[in-house]
């Protein structure tokens, strides 16, 4: 590759010769723009022509020095010849001109204070809050359609998704679950060994898993899995225009995508939730066969005198709960998207996020009611 | 003659079993506007993944200036692909990236330019497709055109020695697609770019085509070879006339 050079010589009355020679070409060391510019400031030179001798290959490289040189020219109302620069890159040049600049695309950065970064903060939680209570009163009128029969969705739809959060996920479900009721078991274990109360590991995990930690593992599983794809599925069908072409035959979208979805959640995570505990009760039993030295027929016992059927209703109704939560974030998320895939990302995130704090927020809540009522 | 840039010999794609075409041979000269025509289905797309080397033939052979692209090394490949640009149907403009930045990407990964520099020639890119102004913007805030011609000039980017089209016209109104076409004309014309455009859009291929292929989706294999207006007044072939005269005769 050929040495780029640059040579400015000027004449009398501020008549300049700029001599361009080499190859201008990326990957090649091409002399900056700024330097000329210094030069031919100090000369005040108001006229230059360019001299193309020994160019040898040229590409976007020397078309952008020479776009740098012709825009700095304009401004400065220096005449510049440029006749004997390559004809392709005049052309391009040229080309690269034709285009008037539009004033409305100009996007200019404006610093903002703490004060109005503060306040929009606040106006967009004011927004997003409106935006979460819409979204659930228009998924309340939407049931009552569904109730009044009136709803329009596929039943096949809410099969599928059914089958997809139900089915689907209790291999998952079977790991997640058996791991936290041995882990129950073992944590219980230590403690309770020393004061000889090893059989009251089945207490633990029983109470354990039916009232908190079946619904909750569930719940959680769930949002990372259903309610993420939830918000991906109904976003990308945002970004391919689907839900428009569903608004606009007149189809509510809520009652054709969102209430299958959440009546299916509603309806699997129970059972998934059921399943989990009875897996999570033998992962102690396990624990307490293997480690502790209680017979097996010892641990069903006392798990069976541990619980009470209240017990079993109050995890089902709370994972319930969760299942309305898991399917009303994710869809929300799913519906609210912007029109670009990096929008699905975020839309499918924010759902997770969303779906985990909302359940534990419910969680809490719900523990306390329980108690106040005294379930 | 000018020199061949791109030779297909006996190339035959498939999707497994599926044999979409078969026994396809073409040259492809430096400096041609080479349209790439047929209906629906008849694997223009698939053709062009097969050129762009994103796709392994079934049987046959491609030649980049005599370099067969199957049988070099993948090192080597990575270059001949990284000297072809791309504008794809709807742009594939990366989301996340402003458009400069989609268009500063390539050379930040190719080239050793500082971060000025790389400005300048993203900013110039965006000036040859008439996007001066819109570098800041993200591919969502701006229209379906615009996202075409700014997936042109991310196409532009590293400086391609072949530029690769895939309905260009597609979606785009009257003046838009003239403007593009008229756009890929003096691109040519002021780099002798070789430029390859898969496209059906009639008053396009007649507009700026060279040089063309017909691919046939019943005989699945090219039916006719030459500039696009020789084939409308001298391809005897019933489905190339019938297609380049809209169905009218």
């Amino acid at each position: 590759m050929k040495k780029c050079v640059l040579k400015l010589s000027i004449a009398e009355q501020h008549v300049g010769t700029a001599i361009i020679g080499g190859d201008w070409v990326i990957g090649n060391r091409v002399p900056m723009f700024a330097v000329l510019q210094r030069q031919l400031q100090a000369q005040s030179c108001r006229k230059l022509s360019l001299q193309g001798v020994g160019l040898g290959r040229w590409d976007s490289r020397l078309v952008l020095f020479l776009y740098d040189l012709e825009t700095y020219c304009t401004a400065q109302n220096i005449d510049l010849d440029m006749t004997a620069m390559p004809v392709a890159a005049q052309g391009l040049l040229k080309q690269a001109s034709a285009f008037p600049v539009r004033e409305s695309g100009q996007k200019t950065p404006v610093s903002i204070s703490w004060l109005a970064r503060l306040g929009e903060h606040s106006l967009s939680v004011i927004r997003q809050t409106k935006s979460v209570a819409t979204f659930v009163g228009n998924i309340c009128l939407s049931i009552m359609r569904l109730l009044r029969g009136k709803a329009c969705f596929r039943q096949r739809d809410l099969w599928l998704v059914m089958q997809d959060c139900g089915p689907r996920a209790l291999p998952i479900v079977t790991l997640i679950s058996l791991l936290v009721g041995l882990i129950l078991a073992f944590v219980g274990a230590v403690q309770l060994k020393i004061f000889g109360a090893q059989i009251y590991v089945a207490n633990l995990v029983g109470l354990g898993m039916v009232r908190e930690m079946g619904a909750m593992m569930t719940a959680i599983i769930m949002a990372g899995r259903t309610g993420a794809a939830f918000a991906s599925q109904l976003g990308s069908m945002q970004v391919n225009e689907e839900i428009d072409a569903l608004k606009t035959l007149g189809i509510s979208a809520l009652d054709f995508l969102v209430l299958p979805r959440l009546l299916a959640l509603v309806l699997m995570l129970p059972l998934l939730c059921l399943y989990a505990d009875f897996i999570g009760i033998i992962g102690g039993l396990l624990v307490a066969v293997t480690m502790l030295d209680i017979s097996f027929m010892e641990y069903v016992v006392q798990t069976q005198s541990a619980l009470a059927l209240h017990d079993l209703w109050a995890g089902l109704f709370k994972s319930s709960v969760f299942g309305v939560l898991v399917a009303v974030s994710g869809c929300m998320q799913g519906m609210q998207c912007g029109r670009s895939s990096s929008s699905v990302g975020d839309a499918a995130t924010s759902a997770v996020v969303a779906g985990i704090v909302s359940i534990v927020v419910a969680d809490a809540i719900l523990t306390v009611i329980y108690q106040l009522v005294g379930v | 003659m000018t020199e061949v840039h791109i030779e297909v010999s006996g190339l035959t794609m498939a999707y497994d079993d599926f044999i979409i075409q078969q026994n396809l041979n073409f040259k492809i000269h430096k400096g041609d506007i080479f349209i790439v025509m047929g209906g629906n289905g008849c694997g223009k797309s698939t053709l062009l993944r097969h050129l762009l080397g994103l796709k392994k033939p079934l049987a046959g052979d491609i030649y980049y200036q005599q370099q067969n692209l199957w049988q070099v090394s993948a090192k080597k490949r990575n270059a001949i692909m990284r000297a072809n640009g791309v504008m794809y149907q709807s742009g594939a403009l990366w989301s996340s990236l402003t458009l400069a930045e989609n268009i500063a990407l390539p050379l930040e990964e190719y080239t050793d330019l500082s971060a000025d520099e790389i400005k300048g020639l993203a900013y110039l890119k965006l000036a040859l497709v008439g996007l001066v102004g819109f570098e800041e913007y993200y591919p969502a805030e701006i229209s379906g055109g615009m996202k075409k011609r700014a997936g042109l000039a991310r196409a532009l980017s590293l400086d391609p020695d072949i530029l690769f089209f895939d309905e260009p016209s597609a979606g785009l109104d009257p003046v838009s697609a003239k403007l593009l076409d008229d756009l890929i004309i003096s691109i040519q014309a002021s780099l002798g770019t070789t430029i390859v455009v898969v496209t059906h859009d009639l008053p396009s291929l007649f507009a700026i085509g060279t040089d063309a292929i017909f691919l046939d989706s019943l005989s699945k294999t090219l039916i006719a070879q030459g500039a696009p207006n020789d084939l409308l007044h001298d391809c005897p072939h019933p489905v190339v006339q019938q297609f380049l005269s809209r169905g009218q005769s």
